[in-house]
């Protein structure tokens, strides 16, 4: 007898959604030992890191507060990822965004207009997408990997924020601290729930879910992005031009993460800081494929990892902890995701042998 | 005892896939020195079998007698000590590496040593299979390349050799002499397995046959006293329908021109086309024969607008000038392409029919504003499976659950219904049943009695000869001017096939030059 991996004859559907839950179970049973050869009561712990952040208002406030960046940035990716577009530098793109918003809030400090919020959030957008545009380039041009170059174009990014906040964009009166000046109240989000920080750009990053939804699921384009990325050479037989999906996969995710950059310095932090993120964009990659790269699935797994954020925060200070316990809790997610993702396709068989080929041998 | 022990007897084989019974119960008996066909249509389940007997599947029951004696197949590696070669239908050489570097490769450790070339020609020339142990593959012929197939088998000195489909890659005359070579072991008291489809190259060379449908054997006799239709009708368990074909009514100037169409292959192994010129006018069938691996790939890809030109005008559709445009805007031009690999470029696999139409049929009314007319995409799709018979669940059926034969009739009949101007076929009965094959084919001549212009690439002559107007043939990159069919035949079309008309031809000294770089 023996156990052997079986190629199902087809991609099993129900494993693809079971996949997720499979992950999240297995993070949490890993969760449990970890808490336990701490020395923690891990029912405590898991008190502490998933229910306690979310029990009061201002907690759903901060869930949903966090959940919006990593929603915005997901799709973004996925629309790229369904089509073998493989935009790693969302975190970079988010920079990019809030630096050009950021830039817009600075030059009109002083208007009072309501245009200035829209013009931030395009520029933005814009700013992403230009940042996003140079690997787009240089893959359709000389065929460089995209994965690399927008991964390197990140520290880039934050290192040109960082070089802004500590010279040209300095607050003349911030005592020398590498911060910009406050935005004034037109260049900031308002806010959507009294006694929390949640603004106006969950409403836009739900709007921008949904018409992800739109693009992937309703759309012609959509749907030749999807081709592409499932069968190269059909997309090539159907006159679906490999660059054409290059530059959208890159460019849509690039302007959904610069308006995730502008929504945190034109929400909760007010102005450019060294930092405007803390990892979002990353984040976003692993949030876009425990949400199976489908936006519902994408805005329940923004859920989840903003919860995550928030649990790391409240076990920092209620047990203690390090706060890699985050990290460590996002990292062990993914390798779970990807290790269930194996049974979509795969399925465990127990052989027996022959009974009369074995007693003839 | 009188009569020998069956050299190889299996008895009450089965193998079940998750999805499908590839064999059930399936008894076979070769004697020593028989040429024994295995016949069935695709999907048979001939080749399972061959892969339980060369050690490569498991099954899951049954018992397998060598010589009287029951064994356990795990493993190739066993299969050959036992004796047992097998040369697959596609090919496993390394194109880089020279004859004698490749068969090395796939001799046992032990059985390898400095006369190795000498043995490769004495092997070769005993068998009447001439190689020069010397020589690159990728300058090979793929008759060679099943040359140095069938001598690295012969060098184990098998008592069995298993051929799976051996001539769907071969001249008429390469044929010939392939089955010179095959005689000629069994006389020396190898057994063969001989698997195919071709009925006449069956009663040709066989004994005996075994005949499988849907895994299961429905009959073995002898098939030099079966006829054609006989031996069918025991694979397909009905008879082959024939097609109706009426007169070539030409309309107008050429709908498809190619002039002067010259192409560097973008891959190394691949062919050069060299100035190609072809006209397919409305209301014709015009075939394209050749070994595969002749430039058909690449032309196919020149035409469909797969791989764009530099030059507009050299080819011209409806008498517009679309080199440099992609395959979409030729298709918007009234192109329609049925492409050789049905899974991956023809149909996404994952996806569903519905989905599958879209793909190129996206023209006909199926999206507004960008958006997606998901009524009309379904409504095509169903359209396609009821006129093209296509057995499948509906529209929502995923195209990788389709066999191949209804898979393709799907596809042809998307791009039937697109009302084409231009309609270029490859392979397009490749790997189809008997029946979808002759259902293809009839679409494809109703197609040229509706005034289209229709070209098709096909290895199988028979069906060149069944229903185009006109052939010509691809050799080394080069399109042999067409001939009116009648005024043609097999022979003269075999001949072509092996390069006979290029004027000029470079071919020896190019081969000769890479000798000479060679590790000489």
């Amino acid at each position: 007898m023996r156990i052997r991996f079986e190629s199902r004859p087809e991609p099993s559907r129900l494993m693809s959604w079971a996949s997720p839950l499979l992950a999240v179970a297995a993070t949490l049973i890993v969760g449990f030992v970890l808490f336990s050869g701490l020395g923690k009561n891990p029912l405590e712990a898991f008190y502490v890191f998933f229910v306690k952040p979310v029990e009061n208002r201002y907690g759903i406030g901060e869930l949903l507060l966090k959940a919006s960046p990593l929603m915005l940035c997901a799709v973004g990716l996925a629309a790229g990822y369904r089509a073998n577009v493989w935009n790693i530098g969302a975190e970079g793109q988010l920079t990019l965004g809030a630096i050009c918003g950021g830039g817009i809030a600075l030059a009109f400090h002083d208007a009072t207009g309501a245009w200035v919020l829209p013009l931030m959030i395009v520029a933005g957008a814009a700013g992403g997408m230009a940042w996003a545009a140079i690997p787009a380039w240089l893959r359709t041009r000389c065929n460089a990997n995209e994965i690399l170059v927008s991964l390197m174009l990140v520290y880039v990014a934050v290192l040109f924020l960082s070089m802004l906040v500590h010279g040209a964009w300095r607050d003349p009166e911030g005592f020398n601290f590498p911060q910009s000046k406050m935005f004034n109240d037109v260049a900031l989000l308002p806010n959507l729930l009294p006694e929390t920080r949640l603004n106006v750009g969950f409403l836009l990053a739900l709007a921008v879910v949904a018409s992800g939804w739109l693009f992937m699921a309703r759309s012609l384009a959509g749907f030749q992005m999807r081709v592409a990325g499932l069968a190269p050479a059909a997309a090539n037989y159907a006159g679906i031009s490999a660059r054409r999906t290059v530059w959208i996969g890159m460019l849509i995710g690039g302007a959904t993460a610069g308006i995730a950059g502008v929504g945190e310095v034109a929400g909760p932090i007010g102005q450019l800081l060294p930092s405007v993120s803390p990892g979002y964009g990353f984040a976003a990659i692993i949030v876009a494929f425990v949400g199976r790269l489908h936006p519902l699935g994408i805005f329940l797994a923004s859920l989840l990892m903003s919860l995550l954020y928030l649990g790391g925060e409240s076990a920092q200070m209620a047990l203690a902890l390090p706060s890699a316990v985050t990290g460590l809790f996002q990292g062990t997610l993914l390798f779970f995701l990807l290790a269930a993702d194996v049974f979509i396709n795969y399925q465990l068989r127990i052989v027996h042998r022959p009974a009369s080929v074995a007693a003839a041998a | 005892m009188d009569t020998p022990a069956p050299r190889l007897q299996l008895t009450g084989i089965s193998k079940t896939y998750p999805s499908v019974v590839a064999n059930a119960d399936v008894d076979l008996t070769v004697l020593p020195g028989e040429i024994h066909a295995v016949l069935g249509e695709n999907g048979a389940g001939k080749s399972t079998l061959m892969k339980i007997i060369y050690g490569v599947v498991e099954p899951d029951a049954g018992t397998i007698r060598w010589n009287g004696d029951a064994v356990t197949i795990d493993n190739p590696a066993k299969a050959r000590a036992l004796g047992i070669g097998m040369v697959f239908q596609h090919f496993s050489l390394f194109e880089t590496l020279t004859v004698a570097e490749n068969i090395e490769l796939a001799l046992d450790a032990g059985a390898v040593d400095a006369r190795l070339d000498a043995r490769i020609r004495e092997v070769s020339e005993r068998y009447g299979l001439p190689l020069d142990p010397r020589r690159h593959i990728y300058s090979m012929s793929v008759g060679e390349r099943q040359r140095v197939e069938i001598a690295r088998c012969l060098l184990q000195e098998p008592r069995l050799l298993i051929m799976d489909e051996p001539t769907s890659v071969l001249t008429p005359q390469a044929v010939g002499r392939l089955f010179e070579t095959l005689r000629r072991l069994a006389a020396e008291g190898c057994s063969i397995l001989y698997i195919s489809h071709k009925l006449d190259e069956i009663r040709a060379l066989c004994q005996k046959a075994t005949v499988l449908r849907s895994g299961r054997v429905t009959g073995t006799c002898d098939p030099r006293q079966e006829s054609s239709s006989g031996l069918a009708r025991m694979m397909i368990g009905g008879d082959l329908p024939h097609p109706r074909h009426r007169e070539a009514r030409t309309r107008g100037d050429g709908a498809l021109v190619v002039r002067n169409l010259s192409l560097p292959a973008d891959d190394p192994f691949g062919t050069d086309l060299l100035d190609i010129e072809l006209d397919v006018r409305g209301g014709e069938i015009v075939g394209i024969a050749g070994i595969s691996g002749n430039g058909q790939n690449e032309l196919m890809a020149a035409l469909s607008g797969e791989r764009t030109l530099d030059v507009a005008d050299t080819i011209v559709l409806n008498g517009e000038p679309v080199g440099r445009l992609d395959a979409a805007r030729r298709r918007t031009l009234g192109l329609a392409f049925v492409p050789e690999e049905r899974l991956g470029r023809g149909a996404v696999p994952e996806m569903s029919l519905a989905d599958n139409a879209l793909l190129t049929a996206h023209r006909q009314a199926m999206t507004r504003r960008g958006f997606i007319r998901f009524e009309a995409v379904r409504a095509y799709a169903q359209a396609t499976i009821a006129r093209f018979k296509v057995k499948a669940p509906g529209p929502a059926a995923v195209a990788r659950s389709l066999s191949g034969g209804n898979l393709q009739k799907f596809i042809v009949g998307r791009e039937i219904l697109q009302g084409p101007r231009v309609m270029i076929a490859a392979q397009p009965t490749w790997g189809v049943d008997v029946g979808a094959a002759a259902q293809i084919r009839q679409a494809l001549i109703d197609l040229r009695d509706e005034g289209v212009a229709v070209l098709v690439v096909s290895e199988e002559l028979d069906e060149l000869f069944e229903i185009c107007d006109r052939l010509a043939v691809i050799a080394r990159g080069r399109l042999s001017a067409p001939t009116p069919t009648r005024m043609t035949n097999a022979e003269a079309i075999g001949l072509l096939m092996s390069g006979s008309f290029i004027v000029g031809d470079d071919g020896g000294a190019h081969a000769a030059r890479l000798e000479r770089l060679g590790a000489h």
